[in-house]
């Protein structure tokens, strides 16, 4: 491990690469992405775990996406992405489109070094029409031995099944979400030491985004002195330098968006961002300008901002 | 009881008009949309809310105020209302063991057989409209006994015969593993039930001020009903009080937006 600047960090993302992101709420690395975007990385196969907003947006406006794999892309109360939707609708990136416990699911199954894990419920989807890599099996235990369920539903199944359900229980039927192992780990947290522990507090699944992962690579607001590993309130919450392969110091790291207590969403940029990438000249518009470290995003020329939020 | 005479059994129709006149012209769309969720959470030991919901949090969160607080809140995004500590895994784990009894799903189109997509329209990938994706619905549906189906937009291109792709696939006698589904669907006009075994929705009750007829016209998928459909009731007095003050103010620690949006 070793803490290096941003630029080092998004050299450590070959193209190509099985990248894997956080949902918002869980540490969005974005001053790495802007590095990312800079350096132009090609091909990635992105990750969203188990949704992205943003930073899945301008990755793929920038054109640094092959294969998207997710369960939902949105800017939530900003609206739909807008380089997302333009992509899919002109075939510019190949969909996985997925559900996010399956998600887990498959980093789930690469943490544990094992080739797929099985999940309930999706069968009868049309997702699965469209991943070849959910092969339906049957459950080798039987239809009694593998409910798993530990408390009674207030809705019983055995009063819903009909005759034919019933006749048909012997087979148990499920779905193996199969090993998501990504190449690179990328993400956002509170602080890390100079061993190259990293603190994620209460976003416990950027620890199986690290487990699951070949490299994880973490931008931090804050480096502190000592080891975060000897300090019992925080080691339980803290990846151990193990899994992390290089660490930058990105005061502010996840703005435009917020980050929990430490500072909000800037408002204002969301909106002009979702205003400029609703095209494709306004994207280049929009990538110009944050490529070059502007604070703030202008409009095109006789843009309406009002309509956009 | 008020009732709305169905149109097509009295050749006429009808609209709710004897409601009582203090309170229908003060409770708004949303606070009935809120309180009628609430009726349906009646009882829940535990219901989870997923993102962009504040309707159905505020409502869940009714529920619990109801109960003194024997309903238990799991609201995504919250902090005060979110005990998890395993990440975004254990809501869907909590689900699986049959820890969660009553969620929310919605849909850029949903279908007679309670089919949702939340994939987009047309063929697939590149169809259409493109919307954000799938989420957790695949599973959920499947292992939540009360889903309740929440759409308020209640119009032709949302309510279509069948959907252009299946997000979750709604109850079907295929044996597979389903302790959960749909449980009711409630829209800006109404309130639908499902009934399981023949896969289709009956109309329960039309708000104040709809008809069944309307209901029939912005729908499209056959349903069933009564030939006297009841007007969704309105929240009592006291109810609007508890949500115009201590529910509004915990949703706003959610949804800021929507409690100062939230006029009194």
């Amino acid at each position: 491990m070793s803490l290096i600047n941003l630029h080092e960090l998004a050299t450590q993302v070959p193209n190509g690469a099985k990248l894997v992101v956080a949902k918002d709420e869980s540490g969005v690395a974005m001053a790495a992405t802007r590095e990312l975007v800079r350096r132009g990385v090609r091909d990635l196969h992105l990750v969203t775990v188990p949704v992205s907003g943003l930073q899945a947006d301008v990755l793929i406006g920038a054109g640094c996406v092959a294969t998207l794999e997710s369960s939902g892309i949105t800017l939530s109360e900003f609206g739909t992405g807008p380089a997302f939707t333009r992509a899919v609708k002109a075939g510019a990136i190949k969909l996985r489109d997925g559900t996010c416990p399956a998600i887990y699911a498959g980093l789930q199954a690469a943490q544990k070094g094992i080739p797929f894990m099985p999940l309930r419920g999706i069968i009868g989807s049309d997702l699965l029409r469209h991943r070849d890599d959910w092969p339906v099996i049957e459950n080798p235990f039987g239809a009694d031995g593998g409910g798993g369920q530990m408390v009674d539903s207030t809705a019983g199944k055995a009063a819903d099944k009909t005759v034919g359900e019933a006749a048909r229980d012997a087979v148990d039927k499920i779905v193996a979400i199969a090993a998501i192992q990504p190449d690179v780990a990328l993400f956002h947290a509170p602080l890390a030491d100079r061993f190259g522990n990293v603190f994620i507090g209460r976003q416990r699944e950027l620890m199986l985004l690290a487990h699951a992962s070949k490299k994880t690579l973490v931008t931090v607001e804050q480096v502190v002195e000592g080891n975060l590993l000897d300090d019992d309130a925080r080691s339980g919450a803290t990846i151990p330098a193990l899994y992390i392969e290089a660490i930058a110091h990105a005061p502010k790291g996840m703005w435009p968006l917020g980050y929990h207590d430490a500072y909000p969403i800037d408002v204002a940029w969301m909106r002009a961002y979702v205003q400029l990438a609703r095209t494709a000249e306004g994207f280049e518009s929009f990538l110009a300008q944050w490529l070059s470290q502007d604070k703030d995003l202008k409009p095109l020329v006789g843009a309406d901002l009002r309509v956009s939020a | 009881m008020i009732r709305v005479v169905d149109s097509a059994a009295a050749g006429t129709s009808a609209v709710a008009s004897a409601v009582t006149p203090a309170v229908a012209t003060t409770v708004t769309p949303t606070e009935l949309l809120i309180a009628t969720i609430a009726r349906l959470l009646a009882g829940v030991r535990h219901v989870a809310v997923g993102t962009s919901s504040p309707i159905p949090g505020a409502a869940a969160l009714l529920t619990r105020a109801q109960s003194n607080g024997a309903t238990r809140v799991s609201v995504l995004g919250s902090r005060r209302f979110n005990a998890f500590t395993n990440g975004g895994v254990e809501l869907f784990d909590l689900a699986a063991q049959g820890r969660i009894d009553a969620f929310f799903l919605g849909g850029g189109q949903i279908d007679g057989a309670a089919n949702i997509n939340l994939v987009g329209t047309d063929a697939y990938p590149q169809g259409g409209v493109r919307w954000p994706g799938s989420f957790g619905s695949a599973y959920l549906y499947h292992l939540v006994p009360r889903v309740i189906l929440f759409r308020e937009e209640h119009t032709r291109r949302v309510f279509v015969p069948k959907v252009d792709f299946i997000s979750a696939a709604g109850p079907q006698d295929d044996g597979v593993f389903r302790p959960g589904g749909p449980h009711a669907m409630l829209t800006g006009l109404c309130l639908f039930d499902f009934d399981k075994a023949r896969r289709r929705f009956i109309l329960q009750s039309v708000h104040p001020g709809h008809t069944v007829q309307e209901v029939r016209d912005e729908t499209g998928f056959d349903f069933d009903a009564p030939n006297v459909v009841p007007v969704t009731p309105l929240p009592t007095a006291a109810i609007l009080a508890l949500m115009r003050g201590q529910i509004r103010s915990e949703i706003g620690e959610t949804y800021p937006n929507f409690a100062a949006q939230w006029r009194a």
